[in-house]
C-alpha cells in the first residue's frame, strides 16, 4: 500500500467515498479505502493538502468527517469530526500552521486548532459554494456562493470581511443581475481574485483598488461554470462548465484563448500543475483527464469507475517515472541527446514526444494519445 | 495510330479502345470532324488497356470533367473485373480443396470492428456494483417503489403525437396521459412527486411528428433526453396482433454494455413493474445497436419447446440518447453526466458510447 501511494501523483475523490490515487507515469490507478464499509454518506466533497510538503491528503466527506491520509504510509491516519451532515457539505478545506479551516454550505466557517476543542467561527452568509485560501498569505480566505458575493476574510479578525464585493450595475433593462459565485482563486503576486459564476461569467476583483465592483468581466458559454484554476505562468485562467467544456481564458482582455476537448460530463474538479503546463480535470463522466495547456491536447485519460468530485495534483513532475523504471528513463535521455544539436530550441517538445512514445509501449494506449504523437512527428 | 490515340483520349461518348500503344497520353487537340467518324467504328476490344502513366498520376488530376469521368469509369470497371476474377479464382480453389477448405471468413461489420470501450462493465466489479446498488434507481431495484409514469407532450400536440402517447400508455402499465397546458416542467415535477409518480415522460413534437423524449426519474433521479425517430403507430404495422392487454410485459434489454449503457438499461427497466405476468405473453424489447435504441413490443406463443411465434403489437420507435443530466429536469443549471457532442463522437465510426 505504501509503495502504491508514494508513486501516485494525482489524487481524486469520488462520490462513492473512495480516495483514488493515480500514477500517470505508471498509468495505474489505485483505490485507497476499505471495500466493506463503503457508503454514500462518505462521499468525498473536498480534498486538500495537509502540509506544505504534500505528504498528507485531507479528505472531507458528506457526513462531516475529515480524514487524513498519509501518502508515505498509504493508510488513513486520523479522522476528525468537523460538523454534522445537517450543516451541509464541505465547500472548502485549508490548513494554516497547525489549524484546520473548514467551511460548509450553510456558511459556517470554522478554524479548528490542534489540541483545543474551541473553534473560531465566522458566518459567511448562506449558500456558500466555495472557500479558498490565499496561497501567499495563509490567514486569508475567500468565500462566495449563490446570491452571496465574494468576501475575503482575515482569520485574525473574524468579525468583518476585509473585502466585500459589490454586484455589477443593473443591466440594460434595469434589472438586478443575479450573482452566483461557484469558484474562485487568488492570483499570485497580486491582490486580485478571479471568480467564476453560475451565470457563465468570469470576474476579476481587485481589493487594492477603490472599486468593489469587478475590474474585469468575461463570458464563456451558456452553462454554469463550475470550476476554475490558474495555470503556472501566464495571466490566464482555465474554467470548466456543466456541459464538459473546458476553456482557457485570457485575463488581460477577457477573451477565450482556446478550448480543451474530450470531456463528456460536467466538470467537478479542475487543477493546474504548479510548474508544468498541465491541467487535470475530473467530472461526472467518471474520467480523469490531463491536458497540456500549450497545444491543448489530451495527454492522459484514466477511467475511474465512480463519478468524481475533486482532484488534487502534487507538485512533483508527473511525467517522471519512479526509480523502478530507470531503464526507460535512460533510453529517453539518449535519444534526446542525439537530437540535441539539431533541434536546440525544440528540445523540450521533442523530449516529451519521445517520453510519450516510450510510455505508449508500456501500457494501454488511448487513441487520442496516438494522434498527438503523430502530430509531433510531423512538426 | 497517333491520331487514333489522341481521339481516344479526347472523345467522351465514344469509348474507343483500339490499339493502345504504351505511351504517355499526349496533350489533346480538337479535331471535330474526325470525332464524328470515330463514332461509327466498332466498340472496344476486350483486352484491358495498359498504358503507363507516371506513378504519381491519379484520375483526379485531369481537369476536364467529362474526360475525368470517363477515366474514372474505366478505372472502376477495371477494379470490378479484377474483383470478379479474384472471387472466381477463390471459388475454384475452394471447390478444388473440397473438405479441406479453410472455414469461411467472417465479414467485417462495424459492430465487429467496434473499438473496445474501457468503460465496459465487468460483472464482478465491486465498485461498479456498489455504485449501482446505491444510485437513484436503488429504490426501484430494492422493491421499495412501484413505477407510475406520467406521459405528456410539448404544448398543443397534434394527432400523431397524441395517438403515440395513448399507445405508449397501453404498453407501459400504470401510465397516465395528461394534456400539457403550457405548464413549465419545473413546476410540474414537484406536483408529480407529491402524487407519487416515479417517471415523467415528455414527448416533444415538431411539425406534427414526435421527435424527442425527455425521461425524468422522479424523486431526484437522472433526466435523459432522447431523439425519437421512426415512429410507427399501430395502424401502420403490418401483420400485427390485437391490442395489448393490461398484463405487465417482460422486458428485454440488449447490448447495454458500457457504464453509460448500464445506466440507460436501468432507466428503461425501472419503467415497468418488477414482476412480469407471463400469462400475458407480452414482451417489450429495448435493443441497443450502434448507440440507437430500438423499441419493439411483441406477443409470443410457444408452438412447441423449440419454436416460438411472435406477433408485433404496439408502437415501434427508435431512440438516440442526446444527454443524461444528473438530477431532475433543469436544462440550464443542471449538471450533465453525459452529453452527445456530435463533432467529437463522429470522428471514429467504430466507437460507441452505450
Amino acid at each position: 500500500m505504501a509503495d502504491k501511494s508514494q508513486v501516485c501523483s494525482v489524487w481524486v475523490g469520488s462520490e462513492t467515498g473512495i480516495l483514488k490515487g493515480v500514477s500517470l507515469s505508471k498509468k495505474q490507478a489505485f483505490n485507497f479505502c476499505e471495500m466493506s464499509c463503503l457508503s454514500r454518506d462518505q462521499e468525498v466533497c473536498i480534498l486538500g493538502w495537509g502540509d506544505q510538503h504534500e505528504t498528507e491528503v485531507l479528505v472531507g466527506s458528506v457526513n462531516g468527517t475529515v480524514k487524513t491520509f498519509s501518502t508515505e504510509k498509504g493508510i488513513f491516519t486520523e479522522t476528525r469530526q468537523c460538523g454534522e451532515s445537517t450543516q451541509g457539505r464541505f465547500t472548502g478545506l485549508a490548513v494554516t500552521d497547525s489549524a484546520l479551516i473548514t467551511c460548509v454550505e450553510t456558511g459556517l466557517l470554522r478554524v479548528w486548532k490542534e489540541g483545543s476543542t474551541d473553534t473560531v467561527e465566522i458566518n459567511a452568509g448562506t449558500n456558500v459554494c466555495r472557500m479558498r485560501q490565499n496561497p501567499s498569505q495563509r490567514n486569508q480566505v475567500a468565500t462566495g456562493g449563490k446570491e452571496n458575493g465574494l468576501k475575503v476574510w482575515d482569520l485574525e479578525r473574524p468579525e468583518t470581511p476585509i473585502f466585500t464585493s459589490k454586484n455589477v450595475r443593473n443591466d440594460w433593462l434595469d434589472l438586478r443581475v443575479p450573482e452566483w459565485v461557484r469558484d474562485m482563486a487568488f492570483i499570485p503576486d497580486s491582490d486580485k481574485i478571479v471568480t467564476c459564476t453560475g451565470h457563465h461569467q468570469v470576474r476579476v476583483y481587485d481589493p487594492a483598488s477603490p472599486q468593489r465592483r469587478p475590474v474585469l468581466e468575461a463570458h464563456f458559454g451558456e452553462y454554469p461554470l463550475t470550476a476554475l484554476s490558474l495555470p503556472a505562468n501566464q495571466d490566464s485562467v482555465v474554467v470548466g462548465n456543466t456541459h464538459g467544456e473546458l476553456a482557457i481564458l485570457d485575463l488581460r482582455k477577457g477573451l477565450v484563448r482556446g478550448c480543451l476537448k474530450g470531456l463528456a460530463g460536467g466538470v467537478r474538479g479542475l487543477q493546474c500543475h504548479p510548474s508544468l503546463p498541465l491541467v487535470a480535470s475530473c467530472g461526472l463522466d467518471r474520467f480523469l483527464r490531463v491536458h497540456s495547456l500549450e497545444d491543448r491536447s489530451l495527454q492522459h485519460k484514466v477511467y475511474l469507475k465512480s463519478r468524481l468530485n475533486c482532484v488534487l495534483l502534487s507538485s512533483k513532475d508527473l511525467e517522471l517515472s519512479s526509480s523502478a523504471i530507470t531503464g526507460d528513463v535512460e533510453e529517453v535521455k539518449e535519444e534526446g541527446g542525439e537530437v540535441d544539436e539539431v533541434w536546440d530550441t525544440m528540445e523540450m517538445i521533442k523530449d516529451q514526444a519521445k517520453k510519450r512514445a516510450t510510455e505508449e509501449e508500456e501500457a494501454v494506449v488511448t487513441g487520442v494519445e496516438k494522434t498527438t504523437k503523430k502530430r509531433k512527428v510531423v512538426k | 495510330m497517333d491520331v487514333v490515340e489522341e481521339h481516344d483520349i479526347q472523345d467522351k461518348p465514344t469509348k474507343k479502345k483500339t490499339k493502345k500503344q504504351k505511351k504517355q497520353p499526349k496533350p489533346p487537340h480538337e479535331n471535330g470532324n474526325d470525332n464524328m467518324i470515330e463514332k461509327t467504328e466498332p466498340e472496344h476490344v476486350d483486352a484491358p488497356a495498359e498504358w503507363s502513366f507516371p506513378p504519381t498520376f491519379s484520375v483526379s488530376e485531369i481537369k476536364n470533367k467529362q474526360r475525368r469521368h470517363l477515366m474514372f469509369m474505366k478505372l472502376k470497371q477495371e477494379k470490378r473485373k479484377q474483383k470478379v476474377a479474384m472471387k472466381k479464382k477463390k471459388k475454384k480453389e475452394r471447390d478444388a480443396l473440397g473438405d479441406k477448405a479453410p472455414p469461411k471468413e467472417v465479414p467485417k461489420t462495424i459492430e465487429n470492428q467496434r473499438v473496445y470501450d474501457e468503460t465496459t462493465v465487468n460483472p464482478e466489479d465491486e465498485e461498479v456494483a456498489f455504485d449501482e446498488g446505491t444510485d437513484e434507481f436503488s429504490a426501484y431495484f430494492n422493491r421499495l417503489t412501484n413505477p407510475k409514469v406520467l406521459i405528456t407532450t410539448s404544448d398543443r400536440p397534434r394527432g400523431r403525437t397524441v395517438r403515440f402517447c395513448n399507445q405508449l400508455a397501453t404498453v407501459i402499465p400504470d401510465a397516465h396521459v395528461y394534456y400539457r397546458r403550457g405548464l413549465a416542467l419545473k413546476k410540474v415535477i414537484p406536483q408529480c412527486i407529491a402524487r407519487g409518480f416515479t417517471y415523467l415522460m415528455v414527448i416533444n413534437e415538431d411539425r406534427k411528428v414526435p421527435n424527442g423524449m425527455v425521461l425524468c426519474h422522479l424523486p431526484d433521479g437522472p433526466t435523459a433526453h432522447f431523439k425519437v425517430s421512426s415512429v410507427r403507430l399501430r395502424k401502420e404495422m403490418k401483420r400485427r396482433g390485437k391490442d395489448p392487454t393490461e398484463h405487465s410485459p417482460e422486458v428485454i434489454l440488449n447490448n447495454f454494455t458500457t457504464r453509460l449503457g448500464h445506466s440507460m438499461g436501468r432507466l428503461f427497466a425501472a419503467l415497468f413493474p418488477h414482476d412480469p405476468q407471463f400469462v400475458g405473453r407480452q414482451v417489450a424489447t429495448f435493443h441497443n445497436q450502434r448507440d440507437f435504441i430500438f423499441f419493439r413490443f411483441h406477443r409470443y406463443i410457444f408452438k412447441n419447446e423449440k419454436r416460438v411465434g411472435i406477433q408485433e403489437l404496439g408502437p415501434r420507435f427508435t431512440l438516440k440518447l442526446r444527454s443524461l443530466q444528473k438530477g431532475t429536469f433543469d436544462s440550464k443549471f443542471g449538471e450533465y453526466e453525459w452529453v452527445l457532442k456530435r463533432h467529437e463522437n463522429d470522428v471514429c465510426r467504430r466507437r460507441f458510447n452505450l
